[in-house]
């Protein structure tokens, strides 16, 4: 069918869906006597214009990258991973143990050996509903679904009954030692110069930059990307090729459980130095988004979880300033996933529909 | 707009439809007259779909215009294209497989909510035009108890329940036996004495010259001849429809086989309903020996291949080169078999030769990922010299246009179908398995396989050929084995053979006519 130029399908397409997003969220604003312009005003306010709005604003974008990299990854193999957020939730028990059990002699060993906890705890999370897929034919949106009900389920448990200190009313663990205290971006010379208190992004965020790059390299660049692709786009064609199907989904589970995973070494291990009950706070399900709007490309990814951490802190700021009540962030985000993902189609065909309007000369000879 | 010429059923005037770059359709004139059939001939990616699709409204024409009967008419969707008189039936049949002939048939065209008075109706409208045709086809019988050529039928019946005048029937005989094909023309040749005018898309040149009155050629989005089938000749034609000379016949010395490559024994495989498809099969193949077989879509052949290739598990006994393959579980994969020496050219490539949204480059290694040669580390794929490689592979064998970067789902079929060939053919396989190496490619993309084929049983490689064409069979085979309901009903020299004996054999009967 008709296609759309390179450039209109990367940034346009998002761009329209963005603007329709914001436009219906402005609807409903005037609907609720709200003022649109003011609240768009706060939210810019709030997490662009100032060094500790950014620092926010980061701090989030560091969870999305995560959890929106485990998605893609996923989605390369055909799978569809809906369990980031328990994923990420069995990461923080990963940290947790890891932060709590050895004794770190500074944080940056601190941070390698809590990376490992967390993408192993996340990683194990992905493996059974993984196996039962691979194995059983049991469908993996289920079962990941299922398994962050599972996985929330268990860390309360462990939060109230094993891990919780005597003495102690809310269920979290202790805090971490000293040691394992991530550097905030405000601690990094040079960055210190920007931000000037203490900010919640933190060091992680380099660590998801990196991240997204080995998915980068990983699915372009290497064999096992590459069977992880063709795995995806056509199962019936794997076999043909040779391509083990379990292998393939189990290994491209595992990475995607990992990396959900890593996520907790933001939230858990950078900004609250100990675990509490819900860590995740619906990170891991934000991912879906980032990755749809992302187009399932790492540098989408890192933008698109940029735009999702501007809606997260810019909604946070509203509640706080306006009398715009908090929900509103919720339904913003839920019309920017609305119409980045769901109705992208529409989008695109509208598009197709303007371009076919002014027709270009045709080039080439029928193929 | 009255004052054409209304002898004609449907004319087209200036029609030219384009996908982004591609010029599908350029100013397309056809007149086609009341009461003929007309062919419409051209090779893959031509335009005939595009036109055609034009006529029954799936796509709108950039310009250009429509009459049907005389009378400028808009086609926007196929509800109008119906309304219009004209019906269409597509290469894959449109049925509901657990309903009946009769239900298929009001399906969509119900007179009210209550189905029997509908039923009643269509009953005798049915009982009638069966008659009138030579359709015979029970009303009352479930599509998927019917074979393929009574499908066939219903889709033309439902057409004409749905009181078509012009019939468009496109690729209709690819899934028929000789016999059933014979049968459709002389339905069609009835309908068109009856006055309705039907066109006929297909790449067969025989089958145009047997059925049609006119034909139309097409050639890269333009027509480039109209002539009347009876003063023309399948040489001509294919000279018209390539552009150049064409060698129809496939020019091959005498095999001068060697020792046993393959050899296979009691062959058996169930499918995921546990179906035995494949019924004790034994054979074997030579060096530089090419094994056809023969036989009608469905009896077995997808499944010797995908076994063979190890993408089904099955039992008996496969030897390659005096050593064992494994039928089930490990070392019975796709990579296994390359390792082995086996080459796979698969009947689908759509589903399993290519990766649609893959570019060229990345399809080329398809399969061979794990070469060596592909990699340049541990860790990573050497892109540069795959992308090196598939330039080579493409230039061998003349794959347009010569982008590695452009996505496989951007070139023709007989393009994409070349990438499959050039990445087996060029293993250097001890075995090669080909299926339907020249389903939907075009003519000159045809003789190039067929020669290079020949190449290949020449430098000593056992072929096992497996093909729906007989054409194809009869002229590349250097022996012949007939293949019905999973099991093979004899071989058969080329040189001592015809269509009529290996077309009963496909059937089920032996070459003298009792059943199997």
């Amino acid at each position: 069918m008709e296609r759309l130029p390179r450039w209109a399908d990367v940034a346009l397409v998002p761009f329209v869906s963005l603007m329709l997003a914001a436009f219906v969220a402005a609807l409903v604003l005037l609907a609720i006597g709200q003022d649109p312009w003011e609240a768009i005003t706060v939210m810019v306010q709030g997490s662009l214009m100032t060094a500790n709005g950014w620092g926010y604003t980061l701090y989030y974008t560091t969870s999305f990258i995560f959890t929106g990299l485990a998605v893609t990854v996923a989605f390369h193999a055909g799978l569809f991973n809906i369990g980031g957020e328990g994923q990420a939730l069995l990461g923080g028990l990963g940290v947790a143990m890891v932060c709590l059990f050895i004794p770190w002699p500074h944080w940056s060993l601190a941070l390698i050996g809590a990376a490992t906890g967390a993408a192993l705890f996340g990683a194990a999370w992905a493996a059974i509903p993984a196996y039962l897929q691979a194995k059983r034919g049991s469908h993996i949106v289920i079962t990941t679904i299922m398994f962050n009900y599972i996985g929330g389920s268990l860390m309360t448990f462990l939060l109230v009954d094993v891990l919780r200190p005597q003495g102690k009313m809310d269920p979290a663990t202790a805090e971490f030692p000293a040691a394992t205290h991530l550097p905030s971006l405000a601690d990094m010379p040079g960055l210190n110069l920007f931000f000037t208190r203490d900010v919640p992004a933190n060091v992680t965020l380099f660590i998801a930059l990196a991240a997204a790059v080995a998915v980068w390299a990983l699915l372009w660049r290497t064999r096992l990307g590459y069977q992880i692709r063709a795995f995806g786009k056509s199962e019936a064609a794997a076999r043909y090729a040779g391509i083990n199907a379990t292998k393939i989904i189990m290994v491209a589970m595992l990475i995607s459980g990992g990396l959900a995973g890593l996520m907790a070494i933001n939230n858990v291990m950078g900004d609250a130095e100990r675990l509490l009950g819900n860590s995740a706070s619906g990170a891991g399900f934000i991912g879906i988004a980032v990755a749809l709007m992302g187009r399932n490309h790492p540098i989408g990814i890192v933008l698109a979880a940029l735009l999702f951490g501007f809606l997260y802190q810019g909604g946070a700021e509203l509640g706080m300033w306006t009398s715009i009540p908090i929900e509103m962030r919720i339904v913003v985000q839920g019309l920017v996933i609305l119409f980045t993902g769901a109705l992208d189609v529409m989008v695109r065909m509208l598009l197709v529909r303007i371009f076919a309007l002014f027709p270009k000369a045709p080039r080439a000879e029928a193929a | 707009m009255i004052g054409t010429d209304s002898n004609f059923a449907i004319e087209l005037k200036g029609i030219s439809k384009a996908f982004g770059p591609v010029q599908a359709n350029r100013d397309i004139n056809i007149a086609v007259p009341r009461g003929t059939i007309h062919g419409i001939i051209g090779e893959n990616g031509a335009g005939k779909s595009t036109l055609m699709s034009i006529l029954y409204g799936f796509y709108k024409a950039d310009s250009g215009q429509i009459f049907i009967n005389g009378t400028p008419t808009a086609i926007p969707d196929s509800q109008a294209a119906i309304r219009a008189g004209i019906g269409m039936v597509f290469q894959h049949f449109k049925l509901v497989q657990n309903f009946t002939v009769l239900e298929n048939v009001i399906l969509g065209v119900e007179d009210g909510a209550l189905l029997n008075r509908s039923l009643a109706k269509a009953r005798l409208e049915l009982t009638r035009l069966s008659a009138e045709y030579e359709l015979d086809v029970d009303p009352d019988a479930l599509i998927e108890d019917l074979s393929v050529g009574h499908q066939q039928r219903v889709e033309i019946l439902k057409a004409l329940y749905r009181q078509a005048d012009i019939l468009i029937l496109d690729e209709p005989t690819g899934v028929l036996t000789p016999d059933e094909a014979d049968h459709l023309f002389r339905i069609l040749h009835g309908l068109r004495d009856q006055g309705k005018t039907i066109i006929l898309i297909t790449h067969k040149l025989r089958e145009i010259m047997e059925a049609t009155d006119n034909v139309s050629v097409m050639r890269r989005g333009t027509m480039v001849a109209t002539v009347k089938t009876a003063e023309s000749s399948p040489e001509a034609l294919a000279e018209l429809m390539v552009g150049r000379k064409v060698l129809l016949e496939v020019d091959k010395v005498p095999a001068t086989p060697g020792e046993v490559v393959l050899s296979v024994q009691d062959l058996r495989v169930r499918d995921e309903q546990r179906v035995e498809r494949l019924k004790g099969v034994s054979f074997d193949i030579r060096a530089g020996e090419i094994l056809g077989i023969a036989g009608v879509a469905g009896n077995g052949q997808s499944e010797l291949l995908a076994a063979l290739g190890g993408m089904m598990a099955a039992t008996g006994s496969v030897t390659l080169n005096g050593a064992e393959l494994p039928l089930k579980g490990a070392g019975a994969d796709g990579q296994s078999r390359r390792l082995a020496g086996v080459a796979h050219v698969p009947e689908d490539r759509h589903h399993h030769g290519l990766i649609l949204d893959f570019s060229a480059w990345e399809n080329v290694v398809f399969g061979y990922h794990y070469d060596p040669k592909y990699q340049k580390n541990a860790l990573f794929m050497d892109n540069a010299a795959i992308k090196a490689d598939t330039v080579a592979k493409m230039e061998t064998f003349d794959v347009r246009p010569p982008i590695p970067t452009l996505p496989a789902s951007s070139f023709s079929g007989g393009n994409q179908q070349k990438i499959v060939v050039a990445r087996e053919f060029e293993q250097d396989p001890d075995l090669l398995l080909v299926g339907q190496p020249t389903r939907g490619v075009d003519i000159g993309a045809i003789e190039f396989i067929h020669k290079q084929l020949i190449a290949l049983r020449d430098a000593g490689k056992a072929v096992l050929l497996v093909s729906v064409e007989l054409d194809e069979i009869l002229s590349l085979s250097d022996r012949i084995a007939v293949m019905f309901d999973g099991k093979l009903m004899g071989f058969r020299d080329p040189a001592q053979t015809d269509e009529r004996e290996l077309g009963l054999m496909m059937a089920g009967m032996t070459g003298k006519g009792e059943a199997a």
